[in-house]
């Protein structure tokens, strides 16, 4: 186990260097010069090459790169051009926002794929079956940022139940305000993993329920509702664990367009703007940490999935 | 001898018709590609048949209902017809999906057919580049591409395209690698065939299934990330009939006219839906497991 995990967090490093380089090369290859960005379009030849060589951009590549990773090691990620202020503070507020969003909607996905899965499964070409299917085909094709506006104008302007936009109503910051603000888009970024949840599920619990240990279990005359819940969930519930840990890539790349409709304040929308007003900073830290999180989430499932399933250790 | 010679010829002909036959079973799909038939045909007359300027103005129309006389789908911010502009806006919307996919495709196939059938280093080296590249959502690959070349419908296919390149390495791959040391190509090199040669002539066709059932399915996913990437301002631009610049802009309006914001984004479900379904009719008919079950029956 010690010699997987070693094994396994020695990959994980290797990887996050490759993100690193490629994020730091992405935003080099992008257009424009940060230093006229922060100077403006008037500055001078002499004020530009003053700034630049302040800010090290007249060095080469590899020196810039490896002065760029030494301070984000160190949790600086620079200054933003636009909001002139340090971009970790920013892209830690923002992330609270993010993670507060993705946790809500995987429990959102999992409760709900995992009963619709189980339910269809139990119940194989019943009715419940087929809608619960049909739903999750339906879901999994529907464009997230669609289904945030079927719902905003269902359930904020047509009933309003819940607040259309933001993370809180202003002046407020109670914790029950930010659930209230919080239902909407959680729903709406948990409704695609959801589906596939159910999908994965019901295979995985179908092709347990044949199995002979379950005719045993059975057999012994153990009540159905046991023999699901201690015999079959448990190892159906191994595949379904790799599919949770993909969909948290979904959610953090959904979280953008979610927090784009609901004006939720997270590390999407920051990026988003940060990519529309070119602060190169603010997009390369906000980029690194989404990666960052995806990477260190499926090294939990591969865990979770060894704790879960020894074979899978060798 | 002559059933000899009949015998390979029929299997492989009842393998295909087979193949097809259960595709035709499948009546959902078979809906679902009539559907994608008939879009076909309002991609190619679509703008022949639009009843007003997608980009023409008319303040006196603003934000009409559907079912205004002369605008069967309303109008919108600007008085333009919404009819016009989903028919206009089908082509770019729809053929980011498949320019996208072609992208993927023309860059991830060959990469994954040398890594996997040369393997070795270059394999090494591929497989950790495509790590790396998986490490990343692939919604915000495609926006961190974005980023880089600028906004633009172009740049979105381009962008969303290319963010889909390490999972066409991985499909061919692991083909490429199962494939190499068989038989019928370790019999072709013996006959004196060259790299060249067994690589397009021999294992690509043999890579083809799978490659064909996520190229279908991945169409729809590329046609939903370039609308969002128009959704957030970094695909294509205002003005431009586009289902998600269309999305986008209705937005603003969803509380007096959410029609603006529901026509466009059903446009888009609809052909995701068609695509999803056609590519899972297709996955079980070409599936090789139950191909080779039809065959020794």
């Amino acid at each position: 186990m010690v010699a997987f995990l070693i094994r396994r967090i020695l990959g994980l490093v290797l990887v996050w260097l490759g993100v690193t380089i490629l994020v730091f090369s992405i935003m080099h290859l992008a257009p424009g010069d940060p230093a006229m960005i922060i100077l403006g379009p008037k500055a001078t030849a002499e004020s530009l090459a003053r700034l630049r060589h302040e800010l090290g951009l007249d060095r080469p590549l590899p020196v810039q790169y490896l002065r760029w990773l030494g301070n984000v090691l160190q949790g600086d990620f620079g200054r933003s051009l636009q909001l002139k202020r340090d971009v970790s503070e920013l892209l830690w507020t923002r992330f609270r926002a993010t993670a507060l969003l993705a946790t809500a909607a995987t429990v959102i996905a999992v409760a709900i794929g995992l009963t619709a899965g189980v339910v269809s499964a139990t119940r194989q070409y019943s009715v419940w079956d087929r809608a619960a299917m049909l739903l999750a085909l339906l879901g999994f094709c529907l464009p997230v940022f669609w289904l945030g506006l079927i719902l905003q104008i269902g359930l904020a302007y047509r009933l309003p139940v819940f607040p259309v936009s933001g993370m809180n109503a202003p002046g407020q910051s109670g914790f029950l305000d930010t659930l209230h603000h919080l239902v909407l888009p959680a729903v709406t970024l948990g409704i695609g993993p959801a589906a596939v949840i159910a999908r994965m599920t019901r295979s995985s619990v179908l092709e347990v329920i044949r199995q002979d240990f379950v005719r045993t279990a059975r057999a012994k005359g153990l009540a159905e509702r046991v023999v699901i819940l201690r015999h079959v969930l448990r190892n159906a519930l191994i595949p379904v664990l790799t599919i949770v840990g993909l969909q948290v890539g979904y959610l953090f790349g959904g979280a953008v367009l979610v927090e784009m409709v609901f004006s939720w304040p997270g590390l999407g929308l920051l990026m988003v703007n940060g990519i529309l007003a070119r602060d190169f900073p603010v997009v390369q830290g906000a980029v690194l940490i989404v990666a960052t999180t995806y990477v260190l989430v499926n090294l939990l499932v591969d865990v979770l999935y060894t704790l879960v399933d020894p074979r899978v250790r060798t | 001898m002559e059933t000899v010679k009949a015998l390979p010829l029929t299997k492989s002909r009842r393998a295909s018709l087979s193949a097809w036959q259960r595709f035709l079973k499948d009546r959902w799909a078979v809906a679902a590609l009539l559907f994608l038939a008939v879009l076909a045909v309002v991609l190619v007359v679509g703008p022949a048949v639009a009843p007003h300027d997608p980009l023409k103005t008319n303040l006196g129309m603003r934000l009409k209902p559907p079912g205004t006389p002369g605008y069967l789908l309303g109008t919108d911010e600007l008085g333009r017809d919404v009819l016009s502009r989903l028919l206009y806006g089908a082509r770019p919307s729809i053929g980011v999906g498949f320019a996208a996919v072609g992208v993927a495709m023309l860059v991830g196939v060959p990469i994954g057919l040398l890594a996997g059938y040369f393997g070795g280093l270059l394999d090494t080296v591929v497989s950790r580049i495509v790590d790396v590249l998986l490490a990343f959502p692939y919604v915000l690959l495609a926006i961190a591409i974005v980023a880089a070349l600028g906004p633009g419908l172009f740049n979105a296919m381009l962008a969303v395209g290319i963010a889909g390149v390490p999972y066409y390495v991985r499909i061919v791959r692991a083909s490429a690698l199962a494939l190499r040391d068989q038989e019928f190509i370790q019999a072709s090199r013996a006959l004196g065939a060259g790299h060249g040669r067994i690589l397009f002539r021999h294992v690509l066709p043999n890579a083809l299934s799978p490659l064909i059932v996520a190229a279908t399915l991945d169409v729809g996913w590329m046609i939903t990330a370039a609308a969002g990437l128009s959704f957030l301002g970094l695909g294509a631009q205002p003005p431009q009939p586009e289902w998600g610049v269309m999305l986008s802009d209705g937005r603003q309006y969803v509380g007096v006219a959410p029609h603006l914001a529901l026509l466009p984004g059903f446009a888009i479900f609809s052909v995701v839906l068609a695509l999803n379904l056609v590519g899972d009719g297709l996955r079980d008919a070409l599936d090789p497991r139950l191909r080779g079950v039809t065959a020794q029956e």
